[in-house]
């Protein structure tokens, strides 16, 4: 496990250096004119914003297959992100989004109203079946509120300004955003790792875990709260970004030793490399507007999906 | 000392007294549906009567500490679960989770079930008895007072079923109270020290294993005529006898030669 942290720290170190140079117009800071200024104010605060989000996303994907013990589970089963997702929106509707704080500080709220309907809903008896419909009845409502938002939309511009915010971005992020995101995203990660032994147990059942003395409550609170911090400040200033959280722990997971708890940390790490790699490439294709980067991800989720679908099927057979 | 006080929980038990001695091997009889696995899980602390209670060492079991109860009572359900692959010693080394970790009582787990040789093997890789072995592993890693389980040698055949008894026997002979729900009466005549019979939620019979699985409560709890067979601590049981038909040169003779 200390070796496949060290790994991914290391590739992080290479990837984010090269990810600063790395865009429509390459960037060599010597003769670039006004190099500090594109380094500083735009390519840093990004890269550091994707490091954030995609640590965020892969850190609660590791944590939520370990609760549901399903390498399907993704961070959005939960309903956080598009409560989320939900809030932004309503912020962008009454036109609160002309300050930069507002949207995010909406998408927050957000994702607190979904973590808070959630617990209230599963109450103190822990269930994860309940649970996880519970979470999965918030997204959907969410989801149609974010739809009925749209649709009251006043004019073509506010409709066009949700549906491209919804497909999520990382593209003209300022350091107000990093200073939102990022101390929400680690407090979140060190809940989640709170959560490592609990998880743990799971793996042997729920009614093992009880008798290991895991309170099934407490746990929900923990994987709530870091779910809930993780992704909703992910949302908040990126939109939404899809599949981080499923893909990511698959792919770390041979590194590991197998246990959920070894994965979370090695998740967020690497988690943080795919976003800060996906968004370098939307920088870099020559397409007439950027793709954007909740586009693309799903786009390579979408068919890693299918492969792990059709690799269960086999298994089975 | 583990006790229930009349135990009850609607339309699973019903006023379930009982008290058992660690030390000793208890077996768990009933037919289906009887209420054995809710017993179990009672005395694990892991269900909650509706009324009654269960006292480990005479202080109630539901207000003592989830890890308090963790570390003196191992848990092994039915069906053995594994969600995620890991190594042989890793899943063994979970036992330990309420004590906050530990690596010798884990070795000790894995040596006494012959496990160190694939500790470091894959437990997806490993055969149906072998898992077994592995998740029992896991509860004595803990090195609990109480070993429950439920049906541990349902999936296992004949000769790992006398391996994971007889490892259950030196726990019980190391001072450890070993409870099993068992299925097969003559695995828990030949090796229980005590038996109890639940039918319908409510006690039929608690004793030496010869008394309370008597040929008679058999027939009347599972409702099949039973006969048993051979010696003391190696009985076997015959299930569903009939009286055996008269011969045929007893019939008459115009009978027999009707079908030619």
């Amino acid at each position: 496990m200390k070796r496949s942290i060290a790994f991914l720290v290391l590739l992080l170190a290479v990837a984010i250096p090269l990810s600063l140079l790395t865009g429509r117009v390459w960037l060599d800071p010597w003769t670039t004119p006004n190099a500090a200024v594109i380094l500083g104010e735009l390519r840093l605060p990004r890269a550091l914003l994707a490091v954030t989000v995609g640590g965020g996303l892969g850190a609660a994907g590791a944590a939520m297959q370990g609760y549901l013990r399903n390498p399907l589970a993704d961070p959005g089963l939960f309903g956080v992100a598009p409560g989320a997702a939900l809030g932004a929106v309503v912020s962008l509707l009454f036109g609160y989004a002309a300050s930069a704080w507002l949207l995010p500080l909406f998408a927050l709220a957000g994702a607190a109203g979904a973590m808070l309907l959630l617990a209230l809903i599963a109450g103190r008896a822990g269930g994860i079946s309940l649970f996880t419909l519970a979470g999965m009845m918030i997204a959907s409502l969410a989801g149609a509120l974010t739809s009925l938002a749209i649709s009251l939309a006043p004019n073509a511009f506010a409709t066009d300004q949700i549906v491209v915010w919804l497909m999520g971005a990382l593209t003209d992020r300022t350091w107000a955003d990093v200073a939102l995101a990022a101390p929400l995203t680690l407090a979140g990660v060190a809940v989640l790792r709170l959560a490592g032994r609990d998880l743990d147990a799971l793996t042997l059942g729920e009614a093992v875990a009880r008798s290991l003395g895991v309170s099934l409550g407490r746990l929900q609170v923990l994987l709530v709260a870091g779910i809930g911090l993780t992704v909703g400040s992910g949302v908040a200033v990126a939109g939404v970004i899809g599949f981080v959280g499923l893909m990511v722990p698959h792919l770390v997971r041979p590194l590991t030793d197998g246990r959920p708890s070894s994965l979370i940390v090695p998740s967020a790490l690497a988690g943080a490399l795919l976003v800060l790699v996906a968004d370098c490439v939307c920088r870099v294709l020559p397409l007439v507007t950027e793709l954007r980067l909740g586009i693309a991800l799903s786009l390579i989720g979408a068919p890693f999906f299918l492969h792990l679908l059709l690799k269960m099927r086999r298994e089975a057979a | 000392m583990l006790e229930a006080r009349k135990l009850t929980l609607r339309g699973r038990l019903s006023g379930v007294s009982t008290s058992l001695r660690s030390d000793e091997i208890t077996a768990i009889c009933g037919p289906n549906g009887a209420g054995k696995s809710s017993l179990l899980q009672c005395l694990a602390g892991l269900l909650a009567p509706e009324s009654g209670s269960v006292l480990l060492d005479g202080a109630p079991l539901a207000t003592r500490h989830a890890r308090e109860r963790a570390v003196a009572i191992g848990y092994l359900p039915q069906h053995g679960e594994i969600a995620w692959d890991m190594s042989v010693r890793n899943l063994a080394a979970l036992g330990r989770l309420p004590h906050g970790g530990g690596e010798a009582p884990v070795e000790k787990a894995l040596t006494s079930l012959d496990l160190q040789a694939f500790s470091t093997r894959p437990v997806n890789t490993l055969s149906g008895g072998e898992k077994a072995r592995v998740l029992l592993a896991r509860v004595l890693a803990g090195e609990p007072r109480w070993v429950l389980a439920d049906e541990p040698l349902a999936a296992l055949d004949l000769a790992h079923q006398l391996a994971l008894l007889a490892h259950l026997r030196r726990a019980a002979q190391g001072g450890a109270g070993v409870v099993l729900v068992l299925h097969d009466l003559a695995l828990a005549m030949n090796h229980a020290d005590r038996v109890l019979v639940l039918e319908n939620g409510a006690l039929a019979a608690d004793g030496a294993p010869a008394t309370a699985l008597g040929t008679d409560l058999i027939e009347r709890v599972w409702g099949v005529p039973v006969r048993w067979l051979g010696e003391p601590s190696a009985r076997a049981l015959v299930a569903g006898v009939t009286p055996p038909a008269p011969p045929a040169r007893l019939r008459p003779a115009a009978d027999r030669y009707k079908r030619r």
